[in-house]
């Protein structure tokens, strides 16, 4: 690899733009491939432009065997996502645990005294109301919404927006009595129960977990067992 | 097919930060990238090895089982310039050679970085 690609790399990481590597495996001939344009002599073969899209597209990374040979495709989407709706104490080893697996973490809560940059270092912060905060963020399907505010007037709103969008995962925290209760009120609203059906509720995987940090982890374990259900069924 | 799903959340990419780091302290660099892998292999496609000239590494492509062979194809490689594609398999235990304890077989891609 060149250095100046490597470079390219790092800096497209940086600005969060996707890009997929093409190498083929043979001769170590490689390409840039963007959506909207490529460098290197290897794009120029036939197959390799569309095939890299669509890595980039499906965030797969891997050899495929094309017509030409064998070339393997490295894709660098920009990190998952993940949203925390109410800046409360379990939102700070949440957010902390998120980032140091990988994830681009934002907090988003109205009550700037919770969402404070001295309770959340490092960490984005949104002070809009949910819905409002959810739709500028722009949910895709490498996003994760997690609610925590226990504050119908604040999760419901979030969760309206949500359960709408492409997000991989939705939790939302509170007792099995909460749950039904925000379950009932989203009916009453209109929304159906499929859409109703994506929330985790209570939020995370039952591993007993009772302090802050133990809830983090069981949140982090649910999401992740999300993100990786398609691999997983394929493996069982 | 020899693909994998591999989000950011379990890609290693400050190992390509580091490789540019060294580069940009004068040193020689080799990347050793997993390109397929089959079974019970530990780590899927996307996983990177970065080998600088003094045998320092960072990053991953198995458990650990294949790191040290990799390390010394990639110092070869760095001198050479030329790519290489290595294969690993399951370990013979009779046999004095590195392979994979966990049974699976993996593909890794080894090339040197330079100007």
């Amino acid at each position: 690899m060149k250095t100046a690609m490597l470079d390219q790399i790092l800096q497209d990481q940086e600005a969060k733009t996707p890009v997929a590597l093409a190498t083929e495996l043979a001769t170590g001939d490689q390409a840039l491939i963007y959506y909207d344009k490529a460098a290197g002599a290897l794009a120029d073969k036939p197959g390799v432009l569309e095939a890299a899209r669509r890595a980039i597209q499906d965030d797969k990374t891997g050899t495929v065997k094309l017509d030409v040979g064998e070339i393997y495709f490295q894709t660098f989407n920009p990190p998952l996502r993940m949203l925390i709706v109410g800046a409360v104490h379990i939102a700070q080893p949440l957010s902390r645990m998120a980032s140091a697996i990988g994830y681009d973490v934002t907090v988003v809560d109205p009550r700037q005294s919770f969402a404070s940059p001295e309770r959340f270092p490092g960490i984005s912060l949104n002070h809009e109301w949910p819905d409002d905060g959810l739709r500028e963020l722009d949910i895709d399907r490498r996003t994760a919404v997690v609610t925590l505010t226990h504050d119908p007037k604040l999760d419901d709103s979030a969760l309206g927006v949500a359960i709408r969008s492409e997000a991989f995962y939705i939790g939302s925290l509170g007792s099995r009595g909460t749950h039904a209760g925000r379950v009932e009120r989203l009916k009453n609203e209109g929304f159906t129960e499929s859409e109703i059906s994506r929330i985790n509720g209570p939020v995370g995987l039952n591993i007993g977990a009772i302090s802050p940090a133990e809830i983090a982890v069981s949140i982090l374990g649910e999401v992740t067992d999300h993100l990786h259900a398609k691999e997983k069924k394929a493996a069982a | 097919m020899a693909t994998s799903d591999v989000n950011q959340g379990s890609q290693d990419d400050d190992v390509l930060q580091v490789a540019a780091n060294w580069l940009q302290s004068g040193k020689k660099v080799a990347l050793a990238t997993v390109v397929s892998s089959w079974g019970s292999s530990p780590r899927p496609p996307g996983s990177q090895l970065a080998v600088a000239e003094d045998s320092t590494f960072v990053g991953s492509v198995s458990g650990g089982c294949i790191e040290g062979a990799v390390v010394t194809e990639a110092l070869a490689v760095m001198e050479s310039g030329e790519t290489k594609v290595l294969e690993y398999g399951v370990t013979d235990e009779l046999a004095w050679e590195v392979g994979l304890a966990c049974g699976g077989q993996v593909k890794v891609f080894v090339e040197a970085v330079q100007e």
